[in-house]
Parts: structure tokens; sequence; C-alpha cells
């Protein structure tokens, strides 16, 4: 192998006269372009994280110390819901779907995702589904019953407000967006390939967002459906979850956590996807294993369907059951630590740099790595019953999750920015960013394990003092505080770094793979020339005839026109459709009922909605993607 | 079409990542529908007949499988009414020297006849659903109407969707008439319609047959 890298191609993609892409907020509100998209994803995902963030900081304010009434019991259920379903839906997993979007046609060579204006579709539901499902918080009208929203403590009998409503349309909203999202990525993964790129070839972001969509098919309809039931419950008088009328309490808890088990690999296996980037980039050899690393991904992918019931093991659901669920949850360790020792067999031996975003790889494989050993603790039922409803789990998912999936997504955004935005961000920063967070995650989680094995249970909004709980809370709280501090580092450098950041060049870390054969930013239509493909590590291995493809597609600052490309129109109408659509579930919340203080369904803003819904994809369906080809 | 690594439309690859999503979704219902079968505290049930302890009234087993089979029937000929609507469209450009070549390459007729079917079937449905009321079984009254309802009440949601695509299909073909280059956007359609028919076949033996 050869690491000969291509010659740096350094222009000022600012150069007067060059191309610099569309303009203006009409331009932004019609794109179809997945980069623009991407980036969409990617600001509105952030701020989502923010928000998120907010809340968290607001709870450790009143956990800092012993019987602190900073909010009251109330307002704290509607602040811990929305925390966490404001990160796992509107923070992480569209941090995620910013990568595929930006990442997943760059990877595989491809002009576009499969369909460009799905792709904006599915970006506008998850846009007015976030802020349908958020707004309520300043009311203090806010979902209450938990990310989880078991019932029947969701049911109308037990929750008659408005507040819950306002959780089973928004993520039945989300729902919508993540499906369309899925099909759309899946269809682009296995089809849009290049020539020459086999799948045993793809990169291994391209991979495990692969699975990742499988799990994003197969689980949202089992959500889906358990929401619609709820819904059906709480509107409609029926029985699903009605435990008088014979329904079943554990019911939801099976469909949720059916649903719930895959969505916590969906939620880390992008990142995981990210690091396996990052960490052959910044060692400067290529993934130790990468089919073991595959069949693993594949593998986590598969088990993580038949796992759901661990999270039940305090409902009693017999030995028999609860055997079978342990063993397969001790299964799915094997696959998650052989891409552990992948990683650090990657890292072994290699020429190192130690960017920011390689400290973040480095701190998924080391934060991940706890969060795994917590989670086999509990994948034992007599060690579980101890444990569950009690912060060692609250410790246990933010190793995983934040450890895991936001670690690997900063990571990915030090590592990307450039591609995305043309100039690389401040090193200098970054690194203060780095150990700030990983300094700060630390002291924030890993004091909870301490108050959970001491017993503090979870969703408490305050506690006496002398339980032995005092010292880790205030800990906690301090990290939280800690952690606000670095997000903010973040910020500033992410927004200083997009005017003022030195400017990359098409591959400043000499990368190996496709997107970083092409300038940054790259121009609309990505590739001028369709690349072809020969190894997994193409801007690595060269051959004197794939050298000249990627030549020709380092011409900076022309437009599609200049290039004889043809391009997808841009179009509103999937906003249009995105916007009927959220009109037409909201329709459901717009009135309140005075006699139980739920909603009311107001039928003519749900059928506006749905017209302007069918009319809008009648149109955009019945309506040409690009003008047609013309012979040359 | 462009260039595509596996060499077929995207469109297709879309088509069965949805109905791949579908299956689950119908698992889900069905499932439900399977775990709750006989915990209705309160009757009418499907099969079994039930006394209301309060009023002495009875009601009998509310299924009426007769009248399911013969909108069974029309929704599965529906299917093949699809097949002749696809093969008719695919072969546009081949000359018909016969009537009987006329009648089967007619992509008109048998897109109406597959919507036709499909509305019957729809018809059967609201027949049902009405008189299930009248007798005293609502989506409200017990486990029984809740997954009933809910899970028959998606499956003609389908129906209904792919009946308007359908429609669709066929006012393009009365406008401008369809292609060999709108052989995909049918194609998709009978695959979602025979996917549809083939749930029904799962829910009719599931639901109606076994006791």
């Amino acid at each position: 192998m050869t690491t000969a890298a291509i010659t740096p191609h350094v222009t000022d993609y600012k150069t007067a006269g060059a191309y610099t892409g569309q303009k203006g907020i009409w331009s932004w509100l019609t794109t179809v372009d997945h980069k623009r998209i991407g980036k969409l994803y990617l600001f509105t995902a952030l701020f989502f994280f923010m928000v998120g963030g907010l809340e968290a900081v607001v709870i450790r304010a009143q956990l800092g110390g012993p019987n602190r009434s900073l909010v009251s019991a109330e307002f704290y259920n509607q602040l811990f819901t929305m925390h966490g379903t404001t990160m796992v839906f509107l923070a992480i997993m569209p941090l995620s779907a910013a990568f595929f979007n930006f990442l997943i046609p760059l990877q595989i060579g491809a002009r576009d995702v499969a369909f460009p204006r799905l792709n904006a579709f599915s970006y506008w539901v998850y846009l007015f589904g976030g802020i349908f499902i958020t707004v309520p918080i300043f009311f203090a009208l806010a979902p209450n019953g938990g990310w989880f929203g078991y019932t029947p403590l969701t049911t109308k009998a037990y929750s008659p407000g408005i507040n819950i409503d306002f959780w089973v349309i928004g993520l039945l909203i989300l729902g919508v967006s993540s499906l369309a999202a899925a099909f759309n990525f899946l269809t682009t993964i296995i089809n849009l390939r290049a020539p020459g790129m086999t799948l045993m070839r793809m990169p291994m972001f391209t991979w495990m967002s692969f699975v990742v969509q499988f799990l994003l098919v197969l689980a949202f309809p089992v959500i889906t459906i358990a929401l619609v039931f709820l819904l059906f419950d709480r509107f409609f008088g029926t029985n699903f979850y009605t435990v008088t009328a014979g329904g079943d309490p554990l019911l939801w808890q099976h469909l949720f956590w059916i649903f719930g088990h895959p969505e916590v690999y969906i939620l880390v296996l992008p990142a995981f996807g990210l690091v396996s980037e990052l960490l052959p980039t910044y060692s400067q050899k290529p993934l130790f294993g990468y089919a073991v690393v595959v069949y693993s991904g594949i593998l986590i992918g598969f088990l993580g369907f038949g796992v759901w019931a661990h999270h039940m093991f305090a409902v009693g659901m017999g030995p028999v059951a609860d055997t079978v669920f342990s063993l397969t949850t001790m299964l799915i360790a094997i696959p998650t630590g052989v891409k552990i020792f992948n990683w650090i067999a990657t890292v072994a031996q290699g020429k190192l740099k130690f960017t920011t975003a390689m400290l973040f790889a480095l701190g998924l494989i080391s934060l991940f790595t706890i969060g795994g050993i917590s989670g086999i603790m509990h994948s034992s039922p007599p060690a579980n019953l101890q444990q569950t409803d009690t912060y060692f789990i609250v410790a246990h998912f933010h190793y995983v999750l934040f450890g895991g999936s936001i670690m690997g997504i900063f990571g990915g955004i030090y590592h990307y920015f450039p591609k995305m935005f043309g100039r690389l961000m401040h090193e200098g920063l970054g690194k203060i960013h780095f150990w700030l967070t990983f300094i700060a995650m630390n002291l924030t989680f890993f004091p909870m394990h301490y108050a959970g094995l001491l017993g503090m249970p979870r969703r408490i909004y305050t506690y006496d003092a002398n339980q032995g709980w005092d010292l880790f809370n205030a800990i906690s709280t301090g990290g939280a505080y800690l952690l606000g501090v670095a997000i903010i580092v973040f910020i500033w450098n992410f927004l200083s770094s997009m005017k003022r950041g030195a400017i990359a060049g098409p591959n400043p870390w000499n990368a190996p793979t496709l997107e970083w054969s092409i300038p940054s930013p790259p121009p609309e239509y990505n590739f001028a020339q369709t690349p072809e493909v020969h190894s997994r590590y193409p801007m690595w291995d060269q051959r004197a005839s794939d050298v000249d493809h990627p030549k020709v597609n380092l011409t900076e600052g022309k437009s599609p026109e200049q290039m004889g490309i043809i391009m997808p129109y841009n179009t509103i109408k999937p906003l249009v459709v995105a916007l009927g659509l959220v009109v037409m579930f909201s329709g459901l919340i717009a009135s309140r009922d005075p006699a139980t203080g739920g909603s009311k369904p107001v039928l003519w803003v749900m059928f506006a909605g749905a017209a302007v819904m069918i009319g809008a994809l009648y149109s955009w369906l019945l309506s040409p993607l690009e003008p047609e080809h013309h012979a040359h | 079409m462009h260039y595509t690594a596996t060499g077929l439309d995207n469109r297709k690859i879309a088509i069965w990542a949805f109905i791949g999503s579908e299956c689950m979704l119908f698992m889900s219902l069905i499932s439900t529908y399977l775990i709750y079968k006989g915990k209705s505290v309160v009757g009418p049930f499907p099969h079994e007949a039930w006394t209301d302890p309060m009023t002495g009234r009875v009601f009998h087993g509310i299924l009426d499988i007769p009248v399911t089979s013969a909108s069974t029937f029309v929704l599965l000929m529906s299917s093949l009414f699809m097949v002749l609507a696809l093969a008719a469209v695919q072969n546009k450009h081949v000359p018909k020297h016969t009537t009987g070549d006329r009648i089967l390459g007619s992509s008109r007729l048998w897109l109406f006849m597959t919507a036709l079917a499909g509305t019957t079937f729809l018809g059967f449905q609201a027949f049902e659903f009405t008189s299930f009321v009248h007798e005293g079984l609502t989506i409200r009254r017990n486990l029984f109407g809740s997954t009933f309802f809910t899970l028959t009440g998606f499956h003609g949601a389908h129906v209904t969707a792919g009946v308007l695509w359908l429609l669709t299909l066929l006012a393009i073909d009365f406008k401008r008439g369809l292609t060999a280059a709108d052989e995909m956007v049918v194609d998709m359609c009978a695959l979602y319609w025979h996917f549809v028919d083939v749930v029904w076949i799962a829910i009719f033996t599931l639901i109606y047959l076994i006791r």
C-alpha cells in the first residue's frame, strides 16, 4: 500500500468570480441537495441538543442539594421527560441523520440520495415535529410521563391533561420523518454505489448507517402501532391499555422496547461508524479486521431485536423469559467487544495524530467501554433487580449515549467540518472543548453509579439530606455546569470557524475514502465524473487509472451548468406536504376539552391539513425531479 | 434510467423496503389481536355467544364467515386483475390482433376492475362495521372491539390508499395513456396491492377462520 497523498489542491473557494453555490433563504427552503439538507439537520439538531442540555442543567440544579425547590415536582416531570425525548429523537438521531445526509452519497460516489425530494420532506417533518413537541414546555404543558411513556400512567385515567397528547402525536410525526429517511438511505446505499464500490469496499460509516436503516425500517412501525393504540385509548376510548377491561399493562412495555432496544443501536451505531473512519485516518493505517467489524455491526443489529425484555426484568416475566433475555443480552456484548478490540488494534503501532477528532474517538472507546461494562452488570436479572430505576441505570445509559453517541458525533463534526464548510475548526479551542467535555462528563455521570448503588431512585424531583447521596449529587451538578461551559466553547468554535477557520483543502487529514477526493466544500454535483473504485481506501491505494478521477473531480468554482451536469429542480413542495401533515396531526390537539383538561380534535383543522398535504403531494409526484436529459 | 449498482430501479428497492416496514406494522397489530384474544371482560365475542348478566341479552358470535368469505374472494380476484393491468401496461407496444388481445391488453379495463374490486371489498367492510355496531360491538365496547376495529380498520385504510393510487393511474391512463415508461409506477402499485391482499389472507385466517 502506498500512502502518497494526492497533491494538496488548496484553493480559496471564495476566489472572485468562482461559483459558490446557491444563496438566500428561499434556496434553503426549497433545497433538495443532500449536503445542504445535511447542514440543516446539523444546525437544527445542535439547537435541540442545546435545548435538551438546558433542560438537563435545570434538572441538575434542582438536584444539586437536598430539598431544593427550584422547580415544582410537576415541572420536574416535564423536564426529565423532555430531556430524554429531546436528546433521543431531536438531537442524537438527527445528528446522525446529518451525517447520513452529508456523507453517504459522498462516500459511495453518488450525485445525491435516491429520492432528493423525499429527503427534504424528512427534514421538514423533523423540524415541524420537533417544534410541535418542544413548544409546550414554555407553557408548562410539556409531556410528563417519561420518554418511555409507560402505560397505564400515560392513559387518560392517570394523565388526563394535554401534555401526553403532545408526546404521542409528536412522536408519530417524528416517526414519519425517520421512516421516510430510512427508505431513502436504504435505497441509496443499495443502489447508488459507484462502479467498483462493492459492499465490502464500503466505508465503515456507510456500513454502520446501512445497518441502522434496517433497524429504523423494522423498529419504527412497532412504536407507531404502540402510539396509535395509546392515541386511540386517549381520544376514542378504546381499551388497549385499560387494565379493568382486561388489557395487559405489559403490552405497551413490550411494544415500546421492541422498538426501544433497536433504537439504542440506532443511536450508537452511526457513532461507531464515525470513529471507524476517524481512527484509521489519524493512525494512518487501515481499520483492523474490516470484515469482522462489518459482521459484528450486522450481528449487533440482528441481536438488538432479541433483547428488549431486559428493560423489563423487574416486572416479573418469570425465570424462563428472564434467562433467555439475559443470555441474549450477554451475547450482544461479544460483537460490541469485538469492535472495541478492532479499534484498539487499529490504533496500535499507527502513526498517531492527536487531533481533536482523534481525541473524541479515543474518548468514545474508553467511555463507551465503561457504559458497556455496567450494561453487562444489569444483564444479570438478580443484579438488575437491585439496580433498576436507580441512578446506576442513569449513569449506565449516559456513558453509552453521551460517552458513545455524543463523543463519536463530536469527533465526526471536527473531522468532517472542513468537508462541510471548507474550513478547519480551531484545534486549540477544540482541545479545550474535548478535555472540558471528557472531565465534565465523568464528573457528571460517574458519581451517579455510587448514588444509584446507595439506592437513589431515578425521576425523583428532590431528596432528603443524609442518605449518603448529597456529595455525589453535588459533584454531578458541578459536572453538568462544566458540560454547559464545554458546549459554549464548542459553539463558539463552530461558528467562528465557519467564518474564519483556516482553508482546509480537499483532504486535510490525508483520509482514505472517496469523499476526500473532491473539493471542500463539495460542488453541488459532488463528483464531476463518477469515480471508479478499486479498493476500500481509494485515496491511499491509488492505481494509475484512479489518479485521474480525483483530478477531474477537483474542479472548484464551476456551476453545474458550466460542467454540463443536470441537477434536480429546487422545490417547496416537500416543505408544504410536511406542513400539511403536521397541521393535520395538530388538529387532534387543537382544542382543549374543558371536561378532562385534555385535548379535543378539531375536524376542520385536520381536514385543512390533509387537503394541503394531499394536494401538494399530488403536485410533487406529478412534477419531474429534474430537467429532461437531452442527447448531446 | 440512470446507472444503478444493482441494475434495479431505485423505486423498486424503496417499495420493497416500505413493504418490509409494513410487515412489522401489521405484525404488531395482529400480535396484539392474538394476545388479547379471549381476554375481553364483556361480549360480544368473535365466535362464542355471550349473555349479558345485567340485562339477560344474548349476543351471538359476531363474525359472519360466509359474508366475509365473499369479500375475501373479491379481494383475491382483484390481485388477478392487478396482474392483468400490469401485463397490459408492459405489453403496450405489442400489436393487438383479436378482440381477446384488445380486452386483455386494456390497462384501463383492468385498472378499473382492480379499483372496483377494492371498492367492493371496502363496501363489504363498511357493511360489516355498521352491522357490528348495531349488534353492540363498538371500538370501545371491549378488547375484541378495540383490537378488531383497529386491525381491520388499518387494513381498510391501506386498501383505500391502494384504490386512490389505482384511480390516479386510471386517470393518467385516460388523460395521456400509460406507456412502457410508466411500467415501474404500475409495478410498485401492484406490489403494494398484492401485499395488502396477502395481509388480508393472514387476517382472514387468524381472525375469522381459526376459533
